[in-house]
């Protein structure tokens, strides 16, 4: 099954600081992006799902058991980045976006990772940092 | 060699395969299903629309099993031992029927324009038809219909339900309940039309176009759902002769046979003593007793645990055991929206059952206590939320879903060295399902004496005391430095707040600065309280809650040109709510050139010195308790602590600042003032203990600096003076050794400590408006810097702004 991605720009690199979240509007949907220690950039929904706050790219970036991981603000729920799936009640997830860096811009994709077949939810967990700059 | 056919692969399928896999059954094993994918976790089925890929809710295929996917069963030859498929024929010696149900549309002229809610597909195609429709229904007000209206609406559809009964979830909640779950359905914005039916579904050039009710009115809809009830799916049985019920379900018997000792049947389809189980537990449980008899056990299905837990995000309604007994008694609280009640025996010893809307944690707590003796009184039960302190029976089940009972979790805990609740899970299918048993789980754990660890989280196995001497001694500056010498990962919300708290008590220096930014709760990351919808709110310090009328008119303005909801807060000063983070930066520039500051409504830090009015105006006042109250207000503004310190000053022993419920109080007295310590309001109020009497202002001072030093450096995590000073060994004596007679010779090092913090104090909201930089991140996106975000939205009350949630 193969499907055109089309990408959109959000915001410099530089402008996202280590372990911490900003939010994007694309197309209507706010996506939120965090950059991580190892300088991988992840995005997942910036709704939170407990309590339909549209906070998540303002919660505490961290990991859990070498997970990356973003903690609701709002009542503490931890989310995986890479999957996007509540750690803390399994059956609650977030969407997750795909997202890469071309030539320092961060750019963001709306064909959700979810139901597509080259992200299988085995590959999911085996995430390399994305290589910079590029 | 045995070939055992399954027809239907649904959850239940699943649960029999896996189950035999993992016995070791020799035969050979063929799983046919008609949708084109292996079982999936039906139960989550609605977390595909909020991003769980198909993938991920799919059940891995257990080694060995064959299975033929996309197959519909048509027949069996019972004659032949076959199954017929569109494509052949399967011998069996045993069969096993895992058909499921499936909706029941009621036949309505138009409903074939209808969708239903129960495979991936089925959600495929709501999402498809949503994508240019602007309203929804759901037929059935039920488990499963509130949970298709929720999902409606997460669609972005204005979204109504049609119920027939006279109220929401009849099957599980009284009237009562329906009225309160009433008013929490259409706080979410749904539309909520009970006791009517449907007439037909009206549409036109094969569009819907809306629901037309009996009384002839129509409700605007392009997406109709109907989710009221299902069938069991028993036509392959009744075609070839096994008995099913009158109103539909295979027949069988405890050990899950049909009429024809070959074939079982198991899950939705199955017809047991009379009942159809809609629920997932009780059709794993059918599963492994099949699974036990074809493999030569004898376990019975003995009746299920019916309880519900709705998942409908925000509004908690449970029901467990009989919905009817003796005597009830019930709390009901329609302004907070809480409707509980239990069911108990004539004697009110044995607990029946019960219904909870509102406020669900009676559920997992007492659910495991149907049909035994209650473990304290009805009525301390609801209030109580029936959490802590529950001794369980080892043979109470505690997870319904998977049927795993106290004792199993025990076991887990004592023989298999499990220590956390993913343990459980992966130990005993505990909580893998609904996850409403979590809370209990934890629970059990707490309770089974696990060695209780003082590791901060994952990423520490210090506690907060020890870390704060780590980084003192080692003059550790960042994170870090800090969790690649003594930890490992890379923090989580419990560490690194913390972490931050410790440097900025030990350093002073901007909470934003460098990397200290991304360990900030986003309290502290913004300076301003995060509200439930997202915006913010704003509190400048009013030291002493003293004013001048000037400065109350800025407040005044501000709160106006920027449309704030403003309240007199509990703490002598004023708050003002509901601002965008993009608004923060203009309402701070206008309070400071004002002359306000921050007042840490967000910080783990000094809050307020409450003060009376004192001896300036009080004809009992002995001291001037504002004067007082200001100046300490101003001498530990921003200090960093485990957690909030408040305080206060009375000017007489009258007490009217309410000085001995503060974590540092003071009291006017003829002679100078009486300091008490360790007080708090809150969750679990105490009174504050006296440490001192008739002190000087300086030695006031300075003893509060001590008292203040020290309980930073060894109080735990969130752990506030109260609850700090009972668990200091020796108590108040040994706390007055240490920081007026100096018993350990720290005294010097705590008041340089104090000198230092006071010394290099700055406002943070000013400093923040100096750098552009960290200005620059005050945006609701950072692809659209000026863009508000569009998810907040409010209405009036009383006159001023009220949020509302979006969807
Ligand atoms: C605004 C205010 C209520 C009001 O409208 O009056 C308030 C609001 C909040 N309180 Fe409070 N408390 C407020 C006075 C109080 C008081 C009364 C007082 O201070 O005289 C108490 C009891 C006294 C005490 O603390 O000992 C109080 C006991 C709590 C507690 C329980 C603390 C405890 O030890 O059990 C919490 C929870 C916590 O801190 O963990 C809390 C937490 C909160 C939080 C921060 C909850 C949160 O995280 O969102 C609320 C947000 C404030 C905001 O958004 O601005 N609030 N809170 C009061 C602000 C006072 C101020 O000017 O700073
Ligand atoms: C949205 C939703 C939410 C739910 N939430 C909860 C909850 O919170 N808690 C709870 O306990 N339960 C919940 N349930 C109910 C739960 O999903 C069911 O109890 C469970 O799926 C029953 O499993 P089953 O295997 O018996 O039947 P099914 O899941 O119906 O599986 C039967 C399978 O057999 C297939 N099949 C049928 N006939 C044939 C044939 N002739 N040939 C081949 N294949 C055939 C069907 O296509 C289907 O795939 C929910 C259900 C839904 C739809
Ligand atoms: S505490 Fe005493 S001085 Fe203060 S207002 Fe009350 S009566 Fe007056
Ligand atoms: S009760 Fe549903 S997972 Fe335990």
């Amino acid at each position: 099954m193969s499907r055109r991605t089309s990408w959109t720009q959000v915001c410099d690199y530089t402008v996202m600081l280590p372990e911490r979240g900003v939010c994007a509007l694309v197309d209507g949907v706010q996506v939120a992006l965090f950059r991580t220690y190892d300088g991988g950039v992840h995005a997942v929904g910036n709704r939170d799902p407990f309590s339909g706050a549209y906070v998540l790219s303002r919660g505490i970036v961290g990991t859990r058991k070498d997970e990356p991981t973003v903690a609701s603000p709002l009542h503490k729920q931890v989310f995986s980045l890479v999957s996007g799936v509540c750690l803390d009640e399994e059956a609650v997830s977030v969407p997750v976006y795909r997202v890469r860096v071309r030539d320092g811009r961060v750019e963001v994709s709306l064909s959700s990772l979810s139901g597509s077949q080259e992200a299988g939810s085995g590959t999911a967990r085996g995430h390399t940092p994305l290589p910079l700059g590029g | 060699m045995r070939n055992l056919v399954v027809a239907g692969y649904g959850p239940a399928a699943h649960r029999l395969v896996e189950t035999l896999v993992g016995k070791g059954f020799d035969g050979r094993i063929t799983v046919i299903g008609e949708e084109p994918r292996p079982a999936y976790d039906r139960v989550a089925l609605t977390s595909y629309l909020s991003g769980t890929s198909a993938e991920d809710l799919t059940y891995p295929v257990p080694p060995g099993v064959v299975t033929r996917l996309g197959s519909r069963v048509t027949a069996i030859d019972r004659a032949a031992g076959q199954v017929v498929t569109g494509t052949g024929r399967v011998p069996y010696d045993v069969l096993v029927l895992a058909t499921g149900s499936a909706p029941f549309v009621p036949p309505v002229p138009g409903a074939e324009h209808a969708f239903v809610y129960r495979t991936i597909e089925d959600l495929d195609a709501i999402r498809v038809a949503a994508k240019d429709a602007a309203e929804g229904v759901v037929v059935g007000g039920g488990l499963l219909g509130l949970e298709a209206a929720d999902a409606l609406r997460s669609l972005g559809l204005r979204t109504h339900i049609v119920e027939m009964s006279p109220w929401l979830m009849p099957r599980q909640v009284d009237e009562g309940g329906g009225a309160v779950l009433r008013s929490h359905i259409e706080r979410l914005g749904l539309g909520v039309h009970a006791g009517a039916g449907v007439r037909e579904i009206v549409h036109s050039g094969g569009r819907v176009t809306g629901l037309r009710k009996p009384d002839g009115t129509v409700l605007d809809a392009q997406v109709v759902v109907f989710s009221a009830g299902i069938r069991p799916r028993d036509e392959l049985a009744r075609e070839a002769g096994l008995a099913v019920g009158e109103r539909g379900g295979v027949v069988v018997d405890p050990a899950m046979r049909t009429s024809d000792p070959a074939i079982y049947a198991i899950g939705e389809c199955a017809l047991v003593e009379g009942m159809i189980y809609g629920l997932v537990g009780p059709c794993n449980t059918m599963a492994e007793v099949a699974a036990d008899r074809i493999t030569g056990g004898s376990a019975s299905f003995t009746g299920a645990d019916m309880s519900t837990k709705l998942k409908l995000l925000g509004v908690e309604v449970a029901q467990f055991g009989a919905m009817s007994g003796a005597l009830d008694v019930t709390y009901m609280d329609p302004v907070g929206g809480v409707y509980k009640k239990l069911f108990v025996s004539d004697d009110a010893r044995t607990l029946l059952g019960g219904i909870c809307v509102g406020d669900a944690a009676p559920y997992a707590a007492l659910r495991p206590f149907v049909g035994k003796e209650l473990p304290a009184a009805p009525s301390d039960l609801l209030f109580s939320g029936a959490g802590a302190a529950l001794d369980l029976p080892d043979e109470a089940q505690v997870c319904s879903c998977n049927n795993v009972c106290a004792g199993e979790i025990r076991a887990a805990v004592a023989d298999r060295g499990v220590t956390d609740v993913p343990g459980i899970k992966a130990c005993t299918r505990a909580g893998t399902t609904c996850g409403s048993c979590v809370p209990l789980l934890k629970q059990l754990l707490e309770k089974s004496g696990v060695a209780v660890s003082k590791s901060l989280c994952e990423h520490f196995a210090h506690s907060r005391a020890e870390l704060f001497d780590i980084v003192r001694v080692r003059g550790i500056t960042t994170f870090s430095e800090l969790i690649s010498r003594r930890g490992q990962g890379r923090g989580c919300d419990i560490c690194k707040p913390v972490v931050a708290s410790i440097l900025a008590s030990l350093h002073n220096g901007h909470v934003l600065d460098g990397e200290r930014a991304a360990l900030q709760d986003t309290n502290d990351h913004f300076l301003a309280n995060l509200q439930k919808n997202g915006t913010y709110s704003v509190v400048p310090r009013i030291p002493g809650g003293e004013i001048t009328p000037d400065k109350l008119i800025v407040i005044g303005e501000v709160a106006r040109d920027f449309g704030l909801y403003t309240k007199i807060t509990g703490g002598q000063r004023i708050d003002l709510f509901g601002a965008r983070v993009e608004q923060l930066p203009q309402i701070w520039r206008r309070l400071v050139a004002a002359g306000f500051e921050s007042g840490h409504a967000y910080g783990k830090a000094l809050r307020t010195v409450k003060s009376c009015v004192g001896s300036a105006w009080c004809r009992y006042g002995v001291q001037d308790s504002v004067g007082l109250a200001v100046a300490l207000e101003l001498r530990y503004r921003g200090l960093r602590a485990p957690h909030k310190l408040k305080s206060a000053v009375s000017g007489c022993a009258r007490e009217c600042a309410e000085a001995r419920s503060k974590d540092f109080g003071v009291i006017a007295t003829e002679q100078g003032w009486n300091l008490y310590v360790g007080g708090n309001g809150g969750f679990r109020p105490r009174h504050a203990d006296l440490l001192a009497t008739d002190l000087s202002t300086d030695e006031l001072v300075r003893t509060i600096d001590r008292f203040l030093m020290f309980y930073i450096r060894t109080a735990d995590r969130l752990q506030r003076t109260a609850a700090w000073l009972e668990s200091l060994d020796g108590g108040l004596d040994y706390l007055r050794e240490v920081i007026m007679d100096d018993s350990l010779g720290i005294c010097a090092d705590l008041d340089a400590q104090m000198e230092q913090h006071i010394a290099t104090y700055a406002d943070e909201w000013q400093a923040t408006l100096d750098d552009p930089e960290k200005l620059s991140r005050f945006v609701s996106f950072v692809n659209a810097p000026g863009m508000p975000d569009p998810s907040i939205v409010f209405d009036s009350e009383r006159g001023q702004i009220r949020p509302v949630m979006a969807r």
